[in-house]
């Protein structure tokens, strides 16, 4: 085991009548890549500004290599890179100039940490002239992800990252964190994308304030309690239907073209499944039993009740 | 509902210039009634652009383009009136309640008192919203308010509805409800035309364009998409199409 980068104990943030975190504990170690996997309104970015000390915290308390959030605010600014979920750089800077900025107010220069974001600032370089306002989404990511790395930081936050890019986008960001990783920087990650999880080394399943699990993403999807079939049928709208209807099934979720049914063990024959499926005059049927991915066992926590409030 | 042959959106030549640069280069494809349309691309290859467009939100630089049987260029409030739009960050006003959003867009699109009432009243029961009623959109959750932004664009029952990244950021669970509002809006007649970076969504399409750089590079079912790439899934496609380097816009 690692030791400790991040600690985080019975964390809570009320909102006015929003519980935006309720009762959150975890710990991250040193080097980690550790994600936080959940939709919006799940309390990602309320516990990301809490562990940057942007934000107190109403009760618990957490440390951040070794630093307390609110003691040593100040210590942890400096050893912390931030990337918030807005684009937050300065619109009417150049691209340079940002960069410049954040190198300055940490006391360091581009040229004494180059090396640390020379693969991911040589793909902008190019428009370093440019207004930051001005840049495109993907290069507007670039850039903010340069400026929180510029300081060499030992940890690093990143609030959602990948929202609203595109699949190629977001293939080369998680690349990008891969290499970082390789250098040795603790790195928490927030996501509203399943498949991404896949890609941390441990992730905390978030909704609602509420950490359901946290664990490896292979101990996830190993710890799913039912069994799976992916079914395909030519007509997907009227299979989902059929399917809800059908003895012994627990849930069904579409996936792309085929459905995923969950059901308890011995509950479902895939010989008896398939003839009912013909007869409802669906071609082409195949069934497979399958593995549960992140995203089943995100929907069948979600299905579990939450415990009762105190 | 199975998409017809009949086309409801024809665009043809379809240019798009912001002074030196080309948003929309040529962009020539047609939608059938009551099609589930997915529009995909990289980020910044000109999909926003063209949904303005169609949704006669801005003029093309050049082109013809008849949207629900009307001309863009000559008829466009008959365009605003036989369409839907919805967007992931913008369609309902926080500071109204699930009611009254309602009624201020169904007067929007031209709906009597009698009529708004109750089609207010069969939309909230069919979302088990009637005990919200009353309450402000800033205080229901996200996935509802998702749900509710899509039936309000469609209470005027339009013939195209435009989605803009709806279940971005939304639950999974949420996420396939949503799709499953979207079936049967389809089922029901109404040409469905949506982005989403969910390549999984792309699946539940019937027919699927990918844009790079203002350009269609590829337009057809997924199925057709997945072996005409030798790609096991859209997710595939996608990643072999999209391009790779970045340009700056």
């Amino acid at each position: 085991m690692h030791s400790v980068s991040v600690h985080a104990e019975n964390l809570t943030k009320r909102f006015g009548e929003t519980l935006a975190l309720d009762n959150i504990s975890f710990d991250v170690g040193k080097g980690e890549l550790f994600g936080f996997i959940g939709p919006d309104g799940a309390g990602k970015t309320t516990l990301f500004r809490i562990l940057t000390t942007l934000l107190l915290t109403d009760t618990g308390s957490c440390t951040v290599e070794g630093f307390d959030v609110v003691k040593n605010y100040k210590n942890i600014r400096n050893i912390c890179g931030y990337m918030p979920g807005k684009f937050s750089l300065y619109q009417d800077l150049t691209v340079e100039e940002n960069l410049n900025f954040f190198a300055t107010i940490f006391g360091t220069t581009i040229r004494e940490n180059y090396d640390l974001i020379k693969d991911i600032y040589q793909q902008i370089e190019p428009f370093k002239t440019r207004k930051a306002g001005k840049l495109s989404g993907g290069m507007k990511q670039k850039l903010a992800l340069s400026c929180a790395l510029i300081h060499k930081p030992d940890v690093l936050f990143l609030d959602e990252p990948t929202t609203g890019v595109d699949a190629v986008s977001r293939l080369e960001f998680w690349e990008m964190l891969k290499r970082l990783k390789s250098v040795g920087i603790t790195i928490l990650v927030s996501t509203p994308y399943m498949d991404e999880a896949s890609l941390c080394d441990r992730v905390a399943l978030m909704q609602d304030g509420r950490i359901m699990s946290i664990s490896t993403p292979r101990e996830v999807t190993g710890n799913y309690p039912l069994n799976l079939l992916s079914v395909k049928a030519g007509d997907i709208y009227n299979l989902l239907g059929e399917l809800r209807d059908y003895p012994g099934v627990y849930s069904v979720y579409a996936f792309g073209q085929s459905a995923h049914v969950a059901f308890r063990d011995g509950d479902i024959d895939k010989g008896n499944l398939s003839e009912f499926l013909i007869k409802k005059n669906h071609t082409s049927v195949e069934i497979t039993a399958i593995k549960a991915n992140i995203e089943d066992c995100f929907m069948e926590l979600m299905n579990v009740p939450s415990p009762a409030p105190l | 509902m199975p998409a017809t042959t009949e086309n409801i959106i024809t665009v043809r030549n379809l240019v798009k210039r912001f002074g030196s640069f080309v948003a929309n280069d040529h962009l020539t494809f047609e939608v059938k009634k009551g099609e589930i349309f997915g529009f995909l691309g990289a980020n910044g290859a000109g999909k926003t652009t063209t949904i303005k467009i169609l949704c006669g939100l801005s003029y093309p630089t050049s082109g013809e383009l008849s949207i629900a049987g009307f001309d863009i260029y000559t008829q466009r409030e008959k365009v605003k009136k036989n369409i839907g739009y919805m967007s992931q960050r913008f369609s309902l006003y926080d500071d109204l309640t699930v009611y009254e959003n309602i009624r201020f867009y169904g007067g929007i699109y031209g709906l009597g008192k009698k009529e708004i009432d109750s089609r207010a009243h069969a939309l909230m029961q069919r979302l088990g919203f009637e005990t919200s009623r009353n309450k402000l959109i800033r205080d229901i959750p996200l996935g509802w308010k998702q749900k509710l932004a899509f039936s309000v664009a469609i209470v005027h029952n339009p013939k195209i509805v435009f989605l803009d990244e709806p279940t971005g950021g939304v639950d999974p669970i949420t996420r396939r409800q949503f799709w499953d509002m979207i079936f049967e809006a389809a089922h029901d007649g109404i040409t469905v035309f949506v982005t989403t970076h969910y390549m999984d969504e792309a699946e539940y399409c019937d027919r699927v364009s990918i844009m790079t750089d203002g350009r269609i590079a590829a337009l057809d079912t997924p199925d057709n998409l997945k072996r005409q790439f030798n790609a096991p899934s859209m997710n595939d496609v996608f990643v072999k199409l999209a391009r790779r380097e970045e340009k700056p816009i």
